[in-house]
C-alpha cells in the first residue's frame, strides 16, 4: 500500500501566457548565439562595404557634363537642328515627305533599316544649349506624328509613316509659354495634336527643323543610326528676323548621352527650291540607362545587398535548423506546445532584427556611396528623397523577408544545407542570371516576375519611357514589376512557406 | 492514496516498420521516485516524448495531472524534463540557455540563477555549454527541468556521464525531490542506482510495461523461498538436499542456492548427514536478478554469447 503523500505545491508564481513571452524567448535565443548576431552585422556591413567600393571604383573626373533637363533629370539633347531666332509669338509650318533611316551592319556598312523613334519635324527651343526647354511636333519612324515637350512629355497624333505619296504637314504655334502643335495630311485640314505650357522659352527662342535618330535597340545592345528627312512648304509667320538658316549638331559630335554618328555618316542639310534635306542622329528625350552608359544608379551602389542576402539566408535557416540538429527543438516545443506560435515568434524576431540591420546598412550605404561616386565625377541618376527612403526601407524589407523565407524552408527541411541552398537558388540565382547582360529580355523579365528574386525591384530608381526605345531589363536597372509588387512576390513565397512549415510542424513528430 | 501525476494508458506508436510502443501503460505517483527500466529499444524514451506531446501516438493517452500536455499553458510549471543532455546550442552559455527557457514561461532571470546554484554550476554558468562535459550537461539539463519548480520531474538516463560524486549527488537529489512531494520518473540502465533511488519500478519490454510495482515488493518476490548455503563440501551437500526434494544450484565457489526447502529443514538435514557448512541465510535477490528475470523474453538486442575471434 502506497503511503499517502502531500503532492508538491510549486512556489513559482505562474505568469501570463502571452505571445510576448515567446517573442522574448526567441529574441533571447537569437541574441545569445554569437554567430547569428555577427552574421546579421556582417550583412549590414556588406551593404556599406560594397557601396564604398562602388563609390571609389570608377573615376570619371573631367568627363563632360551630362545634359540636364528642366526637371533635373539627365537628358539626351543631341540632334541636327536647322534654326533661326523667333522673337515673341509666331508660327511655323512644314511638310515632311520622307524619313529614311540607316543602321550600320558592319564597320562603314550602312544599310537601310527601321528606327521606330527616328524623328523629323518642327521644334521651338529656348536655345541651343543642351537641356534647355522646348516643344516639338514630328513625324516618326513607326509611331506616327507626336508632339513632345520638356524631354519627358509625349502625345500621339495621327498614325502612319510618311512618304512622298503620303506626306504630313506639321505646325507649331507659340503664344507666350503656350505651344500648340497641329498636323494635317493635306496641308489644309488641320487637327490639333497637343498643347504644352513650356516655361523658360525666353522672349527670343530658336525655332526650326530637326532630325533625330536614336540608337536602335538591337539584340540586347544598341547600334547608332542616322536618318534623313525631306521637308517642304516651309512657312513662317510672326516675329521672324528673316535671317539665314543655321544648321548644327546640337551639343557637338559627342556628348555623354550621344555616342556620335555611325562611321562615315555626319549631320548635314541641303536646300534646293524650297526643299530641305536634313540628315541627323541622336535624340531629344530623357536619358535612359543605356544612353548614359557612364552613369550609375542607386541599385549599383547597393550591390552589397546580394552578399548581405547570403548572410541573412544562412542566419535565418540556422535559427531553426540548429534546433533540429542539436535536438533543442524538443525543449522549445515542450516549453511551448502550441507549435505554430513558436514559428511565428521566430519569424517576427528574425524579420525585425534583419530589417533593422538592413535599414542601418542601406541608410548608411546609399548617401555614402553616392557622395563618393559623385566626388569621382560619376554621374548618378538623381532620385527624390522619398524614393531614396523607399529603396532603403525596401532593401531592409527584402533582406528581412528573405531571412524569413529561409527560416520557413529550414523548418520544412529541418536541415541547414538543404534550406540554405534552396533559398539561395530561389533568390540569388535569378539575381545573378538577370545580371548577365546577354540574357534575353523575355527570360530576364520572367525571372524578375515569378521568382523570389523579383524583390530586387524595390531597388529600382530608373524610369521607363515609352518614347525611348531601350533595353528595359533588370540588367540595366528596369524591372517588370513595380517596387512594392516585386517585394510582394517574395513576401508571398515567404508567407506560403511559413504556412506550410506551420502545418508540417503540427503534423510531424518533433 | 494521492492522485496520479502521470497516467500513461495503452500507448501504441509505430515508426515505419518499428513498433516502438505496443500498449504501454503505467502510472507515476507523487512523493516517490519511479524507476523506468528496460532493454535498449524497449520504448522508454519514446514514452517520455509522448508524455511531453513531442511525438503523436497512434493510440492511447498520456495525461499530466489528468490533462493532456498540450493543454498546459505553462508546461514547465507542471513537468520538468530532461530527455537529452546534448539538446542545447553549443555556442550559447549555460545561463543564456536557461534564460530563453525562463523567458518562454514568463519567469525572471533570478530563477535561472537559483537553479544554476541548485545544480552546482554557478562557476561555469557563463561558459559556452558546448564546452561542457557530459556530466555538466546533465546538471544543466536538470537545472532546466527544475526551472518552473514543477511537481513532476521526468529524466531520461540522468546518471549517464556522471562521476561517482555526481551519481551520489543525483541520488540524494532525486530522493529529496520525491520527499518534497514531487513525482519523479527516471529511466536508467544502472541497476544499483535505481535500486538505491527508486521506490517504484516500471519495467518496459518491447513497447509494453512488463512490471509496474514497488521495488521492495519485487525484490521480496524474487527472494521468496530461496536460501543461500555456504559450504566447503558442495557436492555432498547438493546430493543430500536434492535427495530431500530441494532444487539446488551452485552459484559460486562455495555457495549454493537452494529452493523448495525452508532454512531450518536444511540445517537439520545437513547436521544429520554431517555436512559441514558455515552459513545458511535467506537469499536476498538484487534488482539485477529481478530485472533479468523479467526481461528474459523482452530483450531485443543481445550480444552473441560466443564471439568468433578473427585470426
Ligand atoms: N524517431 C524515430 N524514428 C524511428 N524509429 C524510432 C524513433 N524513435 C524511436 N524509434 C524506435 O523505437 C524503438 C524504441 O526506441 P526508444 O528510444 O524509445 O527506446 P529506449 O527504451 O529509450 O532505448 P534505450 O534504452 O536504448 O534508450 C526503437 O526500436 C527505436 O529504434
Ligand atoms: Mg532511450
Amino acid at each position: 500500500m502506497t503511503p499517502t503523500v502531500t503532492p508538491y505545491r510549486p512556489s513559482q508564481r505562474v505568469g501570463r501566457d502571452g505571445f510576448l513571452q515567446l517573442l522574448h524567448a526567441e529574441w533571447t535565443k537569437f541574441r545569445t548565439v554569437r554567430g547569428w548576431t555577427v552574421g546579421t552585422v556582417v550583412a549590414a556591413l556588406m551593404v556599406v562595404l560594397f557601396a564604398l567600393l562602388a563609390g571609389v571604383s570608377s573615376n570619371q573626373k573631367g568627363a563632360p557634363a551630362v545634359p540636364i533637363g528642366p526637371g533635373g533629370e539627365p537628358v539626351t539633347d543631341s540632334f541636327y537642328f536647322l534654326h533661326q531666332p523667333l522673337a515673341g509669338n509666331g508660327s511655323i509650318t512644314v511638310s515632311v515627305s520622307a524619313l529614311k533611316s540607316s543602321i550600320p551592319k558592319g564597320p562603314g556598312d550602312l544599310q537601310p533599316g527601321t528606327v521606330p523613334w527616328a524623328k523629323a519635324g518642327l521644334i521651338i527651343k529656348q536655345s541651343t544649349h543642351q537641356g534647355s526647354p522646348y516643344a516639338a511636333i514630328m513625324a516618326t519612324g513607326s509611331h506616327g506624328v507626336r508632339m513632345q515637350d520638356t524631354y519627358i512629355n509625349d502625345t500621339a497624333g495621327p498614325p502612319g509613316p510618311v512618304s512622298a505619296e503620303s506626306p504630313r504637314w506639321l505646325r507649331l504655334d507659340r503664344s507666350g509659354d503656350a505651344i500648340t502643335g497641329y498636323a494635317s495630311t493635306d496641308g489644309t485640314k488641320w487637327t490639333k495634336v497637343g498643347h504644352a505650357q513650356v516655361s523658360g522659352l525666353g522672349s527670343t527662342a530658336q525655332v526650326g527643323l530637326f532630325v533625330a535618330s536614336p540608337p536602335a535597340a538591337w539584340g540586347g545592345g544598341t547600334a547608332g543610326s542616322v536618318s534623313t528627312a525631306v521637308f517642304g512648304d516651309l512657312r513662317v509667320q510672326g516675329g521672324w528676323t528673316g535671317g539665314e538658316w543655321t544648321g548644327e549638331q546640337l551639343g557637338g559630335a559627342h556628348s555623354p548621352t550621344f555616342a556620335g554618328y555611325p562611321e562615315s555618316a555626319s549631320g548635314s542639310f541641303t536646300q534646293s527650291g524650297g526643299r530641305f534635306t536634313v540628315t541627323g542622329a541622336g535624340d531629344i528625350a530623357p536619358a535612359v540607362r543605356d544612353s548614359l552608359p557612364t552613369g550609375g544608379h542607386l541599385r549599383d551602389i547597393l550591390a552589397g545587398t546580394f552578399a548581405a542576402l547570403i548572410a541573412v539566408i544562412v542566419v535565418g535557416a540556422l535559427f531553426i535548423t540548429a534546433e533540429y540538429r542539436n535536438k533543442m527543438i524538443h525543449l522549445t516545443l515542450a516549453a511551448s506546445p502550441r507549435r505554430s506560435r513558436v514559428l511565428v515568434a521566430k519569424a517576427i524576431v528574425l524579420w525585425a532584427v534583419t530589417f533593422v540591420a538592413g535599414l542601418v546598412g542601406a541608410i548608411l550605404a546609399a548617401p555614402l556611396g553616392e557622395r563618393l561616386a559623385r566626388g569621382n565625377g560619376v554621374y548618378i541618376f538623381p532620385v527624390s528623397s522619398s524614393t531614396e527612403l523607399r529603396v532603403a526601407l525596401g532593401t531592409a524589407a527584402l533582406l528581412a523577408t528573405a531571412s524569413v523565407l529561409a527560416l520557413s524552408v529550414g523548418a520544412i527541411f529541418r536541415h541547414s544545407a538543404g534550406a540554405v541552398t534552396t533559398v539561395i537558388v530561389a533568390i540569388v540565382l535569378p539575381y545573378i542570371l538577370t545580371a548577365i547582360p546577354f540574357m534575353p529580355a523575355s527570360v530576364a523579365n520572367w525571372l524578375a516576375t515569378v521568382t523570389p528574386g523579383a524583390a530586387f525591384a524595390v531597388q529600382q530608381t530608373l524610369v521607363q519611357y515609352d518614347q525611348v526605345a531601350s533595353n528595359y531589363t533588370p540588367y540595366y536597372g528596369y524591372y517588370p514589376l513595380a517596387p512594392w509588387a516585386g517585394l510582394a512576390v517574395l513576401a508571398g513565397y515567404a508567407v506560403v512557406s511559413l504556412a506550410v512549415a506551420a502545418v508540417l510542424l503540427h503534423r510531424r513528430d518533433a | 492514496m494521492s492522485a496520479p501525476a502521470i497516467v500513461v494508458a495503452g500507448l501504441r506508436k509505430r515508426y515505419g516498420a518499428t513498433l516502438a510502443l505496443d500498449g504501454m501503460s503505467f502510472t507515476v505517483r507523487p512523493g516517490v521516485v519511479t524507476g523506468f527500466m528496460g532493454p535498449n529499444g524497449a520504448g522508454k524514451s519514446t514514452t517520455m516524448r509522448v508524455i511531453l506531446g513531442l511525438d503523436a501516438v497512434d493510440e492511447g493517452t498520456a495525461l499530466i495531472e489528468g490533462k493532456p500536455y498540450h493543454s498546459l499553458r505553462h508546461p514547465l510549471n507542471h513537468v520538468g524534463s530532461l530527455l537529452d543532455a546534448a539538446a542545447l546550442h553549443p555556442s550559447r552559455s549555460a545561463r543564456n540557455h536557461l534564460l530563453w527557457l525562463a523567458h518562454s514561461q514568463g519567469l525572471a532571470a533570478r530563477r535561472v540563477d537559483q537553479v544554476i546554484e541548485q545544480v552546482g554550476l554557478t562557476s561555469a554558468a557563463r561558459r559556452k555549454a558546448g564546452g561542457y562535459s557530459l556530466g555538466m550537461r546533465q546538471r544543466l539539463g536538470i537545472a532546466a527541468a527544475l526551472l518552473g519548480d514543477p511537481p513532476i520531474i521526468m529524466l531520461d538516463e540522468p546518471f549517464n556521464g556522471m562521476d561517482p560524486d555526481g551519481i551520489i549527488w543525483m541520488r540524494g537529489f532525486l530522493r529529496s525531490l520525491a520527499a518534497q512531494g514531487r513525482a519523479v520518473l527516471v529511466s536508467s540502465h544502472l541497476m544499483s542506482e535505481v535500486q538505491d533511488t527508486a521506490d517504484h519500478l516500471v519495467v518496459a519490454g518491447r513497447g509494453k510495461a512488463i512490471a509496474d510495482a514497488g521495488v521492495a515488493d519485487l525484490i521480496a518476490a524474487a527472494s521468496r523461498g530461496r536460501v543461500t548455503l555456504r559450504t566447503t563440501a558442495g557436492t555432498h551437500a547438493m546430493r543430500v538436499l536434492a535427495h530431500a526434494g530441494a532444487t539446488v544450484a551452485a552459484t559460486g565457489r562455495d555457495t549454493i542456492a537452494v529452493s523448495g526447502l525452508p532454512a531450518d529443514r536444511i540445517v537439520t538435514l545437513l547436521n544429520q548427514s554431517a555436512v559441514p557448512f558455515s552459513e545458511v541465510s535467506a537469499h536476498r535477490a538484487t534488482l539485477e536478478d529481478v530485472y533479468l528475470e523479467l526481461t528474459r523474453e523482452a530483450v531485443e538486442f543481445r550480444a552473441a554469447t560466443h564471439t568468433e575471434v578473427p585470426r
